[in-house]
């Protein structure tokens, strides 16, 4: 069996906004619109991954919320509707999601052999978790793909941003040596904003695009300072500073996403495709992904 | 009408299922289940009509959300504990105080409003208190949801509008606060048996604490949340917000007859089912200087002062 390997890295933002926006019959809301620089980052990105064989998507969210270890998507099919807590006017999203259920438990071994505490997910009642669906969808509308999700263990709030980081990583190198071993290919994404302050109040219309903007201008200026080291390849600094950045700018990378992801990549030192920024309710969003093929590499924006 | 609303009853509950779902796995557990039990009973003998939650699992962003759906249906099933089972709930609502309350928000300068969608994901914390202490849906229910960026001013202010709400519409109502007292838990999976409250710190501030509930020092409890939150509460929201929610509620004072029916360790955080039945007469030796809060003004934009 050919060595497995990951196809693509995707940081994919889950606002439930670029969802409602796009009005997917899944979704219950109508909107007019909005957030288009996201969106249409998205559908660029979208088209790629077409292009790409792969056989699964693995996504960390930091909205399936774990303080006892890590956890893993354990059944083979999730049919509900899930509700944004949050933002229940603009998402009611029914869905019908497929699992790896296999690589899920490849995962998991491989996690808990490496000192992580981790648990399988059986429980048929269990609501798969926006920030899933979310970045799932705007990546493949199509759900013709088999996902697992990993949850984000709150190592943050018990410990600290170096401690989730360090652990971050050692799940990303266990779930590297869980890919390899697959002979699969895999598509990577985390799934998450950078800056991640949010405005207390909403626009009457939400998708009134004169109301949109950073928080203020230093969550903007982290935001720039990453998506920079990003284009020029430099993400073991990226690692490196992110608690910083969290402490600043209330990163969502404090979820483990990111430092997840870039562990089990290696810690790419090309260049990554940047596809779009746009700020949501206030916090920074970008979608960028990482190619390790260089012949199909791009300059996107 | 009187100028006070007519609260009969506050409670303090934890918001882990582990009473609802597992209460045979460990005695401690089993114990909190039995005085979740204590207080539906009392709950179903008093003349309460209305049953307002304010749930620390439940979180917002866009201001404060009420809960308005009449009769929400759904199979909750909690991130961490979904292999203890799962948690089917049909509950009825108070529709009419929800939207009241918003409007006393609104009239107090907050950003709030309500939520009625099939399928809304009423937290762990709200399902776990509404199944143990009206499981029959004997009396209405509301729930107010936990602002993750908001603080004292915000949460003092949500309190009173949650009484000017009780006033106008005449409610008599039990006020029930979801949370932890120390709310660290093992960051690994136990055997039930082997529970115990995380660390002796922990179990001598949620001690401390639970003297002055003993007591009926509510107030005092609220003035003190910020040294709570610094010794005893893992930073995952800004400030620990209940005891200034219920304090607020329930009329910012310590007069009540206060009991502890339990106390026990959930995978390790305290937790505590407290009565408070307001009394005449109170104790308290401490003084405060932090200002009354009536209307909230919203941030002070420092930013915006020219000061970079």
């Amino acid at each position: 069996m050919a060595k497995g390997e990951i196809v693509l890295g995707c940081l994919a933002p889950h606002p439930p906004h670029v969802v409602y926006a796009e009005n997917p019959e899944q979704n219950e809301p109508f909107s007019e619109g909005g957030w288009e620089a996201l969106r249409w980052g998205y559908h660029s990105l979208a088209r790629k991954l077409k292009g790409i064989d792969y056989d699964c998507i693995v996504v960390l969210t930091p909205h399936w919320q774990t303080y006892v270890g890590t956890h893993f998507l354990g059944l083979e099919r999730f049919q509900n509707i899930s509700v944004d807590p949050i933002f229940p006017n603009l998402f009611r999203f029914n869905h019908d999601i497929t699992v790896d259920v296999e690589m899920a438990e490849a995962m998991h071994d491989a996690a808990a052999e490496a000192g992580i505490i981790t648990k399988m997910m059986r429980n048929p009642d269990f609501r798969v978790d926006y920030g899933t669906i979310v970045s799932c969808h705007m990546l493949n509308s199509s759900w013709n793909k088999p996902i697992v999700t990993i949850s984000s263990n709150r190592s943050t709030s018990y410990y600290s941003n170096e401690v989730m980081n360090a652990q971050a990583a050692a799940l990303g190198e266990a779930v590297m040596k869980a890919i390899e071993a697959s002979g699969k290919k895999v598509v990577l994404v985390a799934s998450h904003s950078l800056s991640h302050r949010h405005f207390v109040t909403e626009a009457p219309l939400p998708e009134d695009m004169s109301r949109e903007h950073i928080y203020n201008h230093s969550q903007y200026v982290w935001d720039m300072k990453l998506v920079q080291m990003m284009r020029e390849g430099k993400m073991r600094e990226v690692i490196d500073i992110l608690p910083e950045m969290i402490e600043q700018t209330m990163a969502e990378a404090e979820g483990g996403g990111l430092s997840w992801m870039m562990a089990a990549m290696g810690y790419p030192d090309y260049p990554a495709e940047i596809y779009g920024y746009q700020s949501v309710i206030g916090t920074g969003n970008a979608i960028a992904a990482w190619d390790p093929n260089e012949a199909t590499r791009q300059l996107v924006l | 009408m009187s100028e006070e609303p007519e609260i009969v009853l506050g409670l303090y509950v934890p918001p882990h299922p582990h009473p609802l779902l597992a209460p045979e796995q460990n005695e401690g557990w089993g114990r909190l289940r039995d005085a979740f039990d204590t207080c539906r009973q009392r709950i179903e003998e008093s003349d309460a009509d209305l049953m307002l939650i304010y749930s620390t699992t439940w979180p917002s962003i866009v201001g404060h959300q009420i809960q308005a759906h009449p009769k929400p249906v759904f199979t909750h099933v909690d991130d961490d504990f979904h292999f203890l089972g799962s948690m089917p709930y049909e509950f009825h609502m108070d529709a009419e105080y929800a939207e009241c309350y918003r409007e006393a928000c609104e009239a107090r300068g907050l950003h709030a409003r309500t939520v009625a969608y099939d399928g809304f994901p009423i937290d762990t914390g709200s399902v776990v208190a509404l199944k143990l202490l009206n499981p029959d849906n004997r009396i209405p229910a509301c729930i107010v949801s936990s602002n993750v960026y908001s603080n004292r001013a915000e949460q003092i202010v949500l309190g009173k509008a949650a009484r000017d709400a009780m006033l106008k519409l005449g409610k008599k109502v039990v006020v029930v606060v979801v949370a932890s007292l120390s709310n660290r838990m093992f960051t690994e999976h136990i055997d039930p048996s082997d529970d115990r409250i995380h660390s002796a710190k922990d179990d001598e501030w949620n001690r401390k604490i639970l003297e002055f509930f003993d007591n009926g020092r509510l107030e005092d409890i609220s003035q003190l949340s910020r040294d709570i939150q610094g010794q005893i509460r893992v930073s995952k929201v800004v400030a620990y917000k209940p005891a200034w929610w219920m304090a607020a509620t329930m009329g910012q004072h310590n007069n009540y007859d206060g009991e502890v029916l339990a106390y026990e360790a959930l995978h390790g955080a305290g937790g505590a089912v407290i009565q408070l039945t307001p009394a005449k007469g109170g104790v308290g030796d401490k003084e405060f200087d932090e200002d009354d809060v009536e209307y909230y003004h919203g941030d002070r934009s420092v930013l915006d002062k020219g000061m970079i």
